[in-house]
């Protein structure tokens, strides 16, 4: 005979079970391991010594994107087009530090600096395991990660989840979408490519495969500051070119670990907290929080398990053997 | 001696007027809030909200989605307690506790399509052309779909009582069980969630709040929050209507509270030593100001509660239900909005537009309450309805 | 030409008498000039608003112009084109005769004079004696020094040898043209010749008037300054007068709007070419160029007179270490000075935050709430023992009873 006593352990037991698996930490993140990079995957290489802050990409993407002039009521004026940021009209930005007097360019004090702002185009992006609707999508082949309008509900979880703050929203419009750069992805069958490394004038947006765009890194690395060397402008392999100098770079290079890698890769002449460029661990926050469900879920099994569990027990207390329903008083109170 | 008396009767509708001072208060909230939608709607979020690109989830997700859903999971944990660990005791709470669930569920559900941009897609979440499984996202909309559901089912024997159907009332009643089942089942998984969601935030929410920890501590809580968002309802219920205040009762329950605020508090701590991030709490910023708010609610049902004498005071069980749900709505808006940072400079805060669709919503879910309680056989009849003073020697 | 004489009215007081003398000076003006007063005021005022000078200045101007004495001008050339006596012969205002005639004296020009061969320097050794310590010296072309500076010798001397003479009792020295003012086109590497500047061989810095050839104008307002107010105007580091050569020649570009937004023209005669677009490149050097050929063009003939409006990108011919140093279609390196306020610094202000309205209504909501809770609290203090027994044992046997009555 079933005793309350008795009773009362099995379902702690259960429900403790259940507890544990949900509370229990996932030590490793191996549930899901880390994404690895397509072959032919497609991105940019911005190189902030090279800039001179023209902006011309600004436009250009503007134009290719059909986005609209962006107005800004800033202390000092009215201005047209000068976003303060990416937004919802605006998908590619650059920014610029300044410090003191400001004359020496790439110096950290008295100096000014420019940088890029856009989408990354991460290897294992959080905006797509968060979207909820399949609406973020990342391209098996260039990688790109990709925004289709018709899918998306306007969630928003994919601004939240951004750890570079790429993915804007409209929030101005009554049928408000979600705006980031995706890599010119329409103008590619044209047998174009990226409208902010084709107008570049310096190539310091610079287009081609992510292999390339590496190999084109060490190789200024490589170079002492100063150094004359030829810059491809426009895409790697493109043609066009320059003869210039090499920039003095510091150490890192912003998109090779970040999130576990991103398809957009930075290097710049002074550090790149100056430039507000976020410190994001290595491990993508996608696989955590996948791994963290799939070790919860266990694909469905747990769930279910607690399921039949609750089902037994709810079963055996709610049977009603031969009392009548409460359509007035009653002494029993066994029934809902 | 007799038992309390109300356990030994059934439910039926309390009757009396609907439209009261505070009802029509509530009703003129709920109107506002219909203005400010229409607008809303008409021209845009931000046209009434102070949403932004560094912080796209306001008080509409944080408050009304994730703090209101918490206090709704008393549906399920009374349920848990009466009919999976066969406590009948409880079994006059069921069904006040199921009700406020419901509709603190659908106001849940009501602020998220008030909140999506892009609303009329919202069908897209659950056709499998468009889903996307490894979104913790979309298993919260399609789990707290599902409750909502199964929450309607479940309340839907008081209509049937109601309208008199007894032999549809018999036949739902034998496969509740599948329903009850499942409904203790879906909050867990949910309500674990709506912690799991910040964790692909990564960086971006404060140490002291990024652990894999979070689906625990949100389940831990929100059990809690539901429990004293019960012993909230039926206090303020007994005081509104006349009733007798169901002391032992609401002890038991905040009891459970009590340790279930030391359970949270003893794995928060846990997880901060283990992760070595205490330097943080001792920083001189909002995010552990509020920090240290919610540990302190937590601890308050605690001190409150210590001794068993207190445990029966009215006065302490409501302030302990008062301050056990502050902790946790204080410990989710902390979470969802003070502890996220997406990037220098963003600056967030209400807009006057979103309070008003947030207690528009909240006067909602009262007045719909109110209105099943008085029409539908929700609360125990009392033998002596409205004679709030008997002297004590009625009892012997 | 028409002479203008003008009545003038006899005056009494000492106001009166300097601005009758005044009146008198621009009369003869007038007459040796030959030009109407108008047009004389015109030109002059013309000349001050160039140097920036106040308008009050203008009067000053006038005066020092009108003087009887003209001042000395010797003029030496050495390694150079005449490029830029050329230039200034292209002069409009005022006209190279009327300068010559009649506001300076030109005692030395070895294109200009008349006179030849020991004529010419004898008449050069003249005005250096008249005019000791207050002539003009300006140096058109570089001054070779390779191989004891052989390989510029007029009348016997070297060209190092007749600038030092020169320059020993000069008021002031002007090197006009790149040549004289950095070395210019004779310096180009490998420099067979050791081409220098003016300032290399005279150990001192002296005025430099760059461009290859300089706009006139630059070289006629730094004189006309000079001999108004008797100082030089306001030079950069490298004697170059700030009014001319402050700013790069991309801050001023007529086509900077197309650099801006990324308008490029790749080739002669493609359509970005054709439209006008920048040149940049093509190997524009105007981002590291000091000068002000887009503001005041070249040969008063109308818009677009500069190499750049002519489609051609600029060759930095005023800057040492860009023009005949530079490939003229390699990338320019931008000069930028600090970037403007327009650019977005990496974190600005953003996002909606609080206003009183909204601080206001959760102050009051919160306030609300508390209160309500206050009164919901106070008023269970008052809520009697009624259906419920005090002690917790009696309690809790009633509990059990019901609990397994309900079995």
């Amino acid at each position: 005979m079933l005793t309350r006593r008795s009773l009362l352990k099995g379902v702690a037991a259960a429900a403790g079970t259940a507890g544990v698996a949900v509370a229990c930490p996932v030590r490793k993140a191996e549930a899901r391991g880390a994404k690895t990079m397509s072959p032919d995957a497609i991105g940019l290489l911005y190189d902030g010594t090279q800039c001179i802050g023209c902006r011309a990409c600004i436009a250009a993407c503007k134009e290719a994107n059909d986005m609209p002039a962006e107005h800004n009521l800033l202390d000092i004026g009215d201005y047209w087009d000068s976003p303060l940021d990416i937004s919802g009209s605006t998908l590619n930005v650059i920014k610029a530090y300044r410090d003191g007097t400001g004359v020496h360019k790439d110096a950290i004090k008295d100096g000014f600096a420019f940088t890029k702002s856009s989408c990354m185009h991460c290897l294992d992006p959080s905006c797509v395991s968060a979207c909820p609707v399949s609406a973020m999508t990342k391209d098996p082949t260039t990688g790109i990660v990709s925004y289709d309008v018709d899918a998306c509900i306007g969630c928003r979880y994919c601004v939240t989840a951004c750890p570079f703050g790429v993915p804007r929203f409209t929030y101005e419009s009554a049928t408000p979408k979600i705006s980031k750069c995706q890599l010119c992805k329409d103008r590619l069958p044209k047998g174009k490519y990226a409208a902010c490394a084709e107008v570049c004038p310096t190539g310091a947006t610079l287009f081609g495969k992510v292999t390339d765009l590496k190999k084109e890194i060490e190789r200024r690395r490589a170079l002492a500051p100063g150094t004359m060397t030829v810059f491809p402008r426009g895409r790697v392999g493109g043609g066009d070119s320059y003869v210039g100098a090499v920039g003095s770079y510091v150490e890192h290079v912003y998109g090779e670990k970040e999130i576990g890698g991103t398809q957009v890769l930075h290097l710049s002449g002074v550090p790149f907290a100056l430039l507000d460029k976020p410190a994001i661990p290595d491990i993508a926050p996608a696989r955590i929080a996948e791994s963290l469900q799939e070790h919860i879920y266990q694909g469905m099994l747990a769930p279910f398990a607690f399921l039949g569990a609750l089902g037994l027990l709810a079963f055996r207390h709610m049977r009603e053997p031969a009392t009548p329903m409460p359509s007035e008083d009653s002494e029993t109170g066994g029934s809902k | 001696m007799s038992a309390p008396v109300h356990e030994d009767h059934a439910p039926s509708p309390l009757g009396g007027r609907f439209w009261t001072r505070a009802t029509a208060t509530l009703g003129v909230l709920v109107l506002v809030m219909l203005a400010v939608l229409a607008l809303r709607f008409v021209r845009g979020l931000g046209a009434v909200t102070n949403l932004s690109d560094g912080y796209p989830w306001g008080i509409w997700i944080a408050f009304d989605v994730v703090c209101g859903s918490a206090l709704a999971a008393g549906g399920f944990t009374v349920a848990f307690l009466t009919y999976i660990l066969n406590r009948g005791a409880y079994h006059p709470l069921v069904r006040p506790a199921l009700l406020a669930a419901l509709f603190g569920y659908v106001q849940a559900g009501l602020s998220i399509v008030f909140d999506l941009g892009r609303y009329w897609n919202m069908w897209h979440m659950f056709w499998p052309r468009y889903m996307q499984v490894n979104s913790v996202l979309f298993e919260v909309a399609v789990c707290i779909a599902s409750y909502t559901l199964v929450l309607g089912i479940e309340a839907t024997p008081m209509v049937l009582e109601r309208l008199g159907w007894m032999t549809a009332r018999r036949r739902l009643g034998r496969v509740l069980f599948v329903f009850v089942a499942i409904g203790v089942l879906l909050p867990t998984m949910h309500q674990s969630s709506l912690g799991s969601l910040l964790i692909v935030l990564g960086p971006q929410i404060h140490p002291l709040y990024q652990t894999l920890l979070l689906p625990a501590l949100f389940l831990v809580s929100c059990v809690g929050m539901g429990l004293a968002a019960v012993v909230f309802e039926a206090t303020v219920s007994s005081l509104a209507w006349h009733r007798p205040f169901e002391r032992e009762l609401l002890a038991k329950l905040m009891n459970i509270g009590r340790l279930l605020a030391g359970l949270f508090l003893v794995m928060r701590f846990a997880d901060l030593t283990v992760r070595g991030v205490w330097p943080y709490a001792f920083q001189k910023n909002v995010v552990t100001a509020a920090f240290w708010l919610e540990i302190l609610l937590f601890a308050a049902p605690i001190v409150l509660l210590w001794k068993p004498a207190a445990r029966r005071n009215p006065q302490r069980l409501f302030l302990s239900a008062v301050a056990m749900a502050s902790a946790g709505m204080t410990y989710r808006l902390s979470a969802y909005l003070i502890a996220y940072d997406t990037g220098a400079g963003w600056t967030y805060f209400p807009s006057v537009g979103e309070l008003a669709v947030s207690a528009g919503l909240v006067s909602l879910e009262a007045l719909a309450f109110i209105a099943c309680v008085r029409m539908l056989p929700v609360l125990p009849r009392i033998a002596e309805p409205t004679q709030p003073r008997a002297p004590a020697h009625a009892d012997t | 030409m028409t002479t203008m004489h003008r009545t003038l009215p006899a005056f009494r007081t000492h106001e009166g008498e300097a601005a009758a003398a005044e009146e008198r000076d621009i009369a003869s003006v007038e007459e040796r000039i030959g030009i109407p007063r108008r047009q004389f005021l015109t030109i002059f005022a013309g000349v001050v608003a160039a140097i920036g000078l106040p308008s009050s200045a203008f009067a000053t101007v006038v005066k020092a112009v009108a003087q009887a004495r003209r001042p000395s001008v010797i003029w030496l050339h050495f390694q150079e084109c005449t490029g830029c006596t050329e230039s200034l012969l292209r002069a409009e205002h005022p006209t190279i005769e009327k300068l010559i005639l009649d506001v300076i004296s030109l005692d030395y020009h070895e294109t200009l004079m008349a006179a030849a061969g020991h004529q010419a320097e004898a008449a050069r050794h003249q005005a250096m004696k008249e005019n000791k310590g207050k002539y003009i010296l300006v140096v058109e072309g570089a001054i070779p020094t390779g191989e004891h500076g052989v390989y510029c010798k007029i009348g016997g001397q070297t060209a190092i040898e007749m600038l030092k003479e020169c320059a020993q009792d000069a008021a002031a020295v002007i090197a006009i043209g790149s040549c004289a003012s950095w070395g210019g086109m004779p310096s180009t590497s490998p420099n067979p010749t050791g081409a220098s500047p003016v300032a290399a061989i005279l150990g001192k810095p002296v005025v430099t008037i760059p461009g290859c050839p300089p706009n006139p104008y630059n070289f006629l307002t730094t004189v006309v300054h000079y001999l108004t107010l008797g100082t030089l105007p306001e030079l950069d580091a490298k004697g170059r007068p700030k009014f001319a050569y402050g700013r790069l020649i991309h801050e001023n570009c007529e086509r900077r709007a197309h650099f801006d937004a990324g308008r490029f023209a790749k080739e002669f005669g493609d359509d970005g070419h054709r439209q006008g677009w920048c040149l940049y490149k093509l190997g524009c050097k105007g981002p590291e160029t000091y000068a002000n050929c887009p503001s005041i063009l070249f040969g008063d003939a109308g818009t677009g007179t500069w190499p750049v409006g002519c489609g051609h990108p600029c060759i930095g011919c005023t800057e040492e270490g860009v023009g005949f140093t530079k490939p003229i279609h390699s990338l320019a390196r931008l000069l930028t000075v600090t970037p403007p306020t327009q650019f977005a610094r990496p974190a600005e202000t953003q996002g909606k935050g609080a206003t009183v309205a909204s601080v206001a209504t959760v102050a009051v909501v919160g306030g609300l709430a508390v209160g309500a809770g206050a009164m919901i609290a106070r008023n269970l203090g008052k809520v009697p023992d009624d259906h419920h027994v005090v002690d917790p044992d009696h309690e809790a046997k009633t509990a059990k009873t019901a609990d397994s009555g309900k079995r």
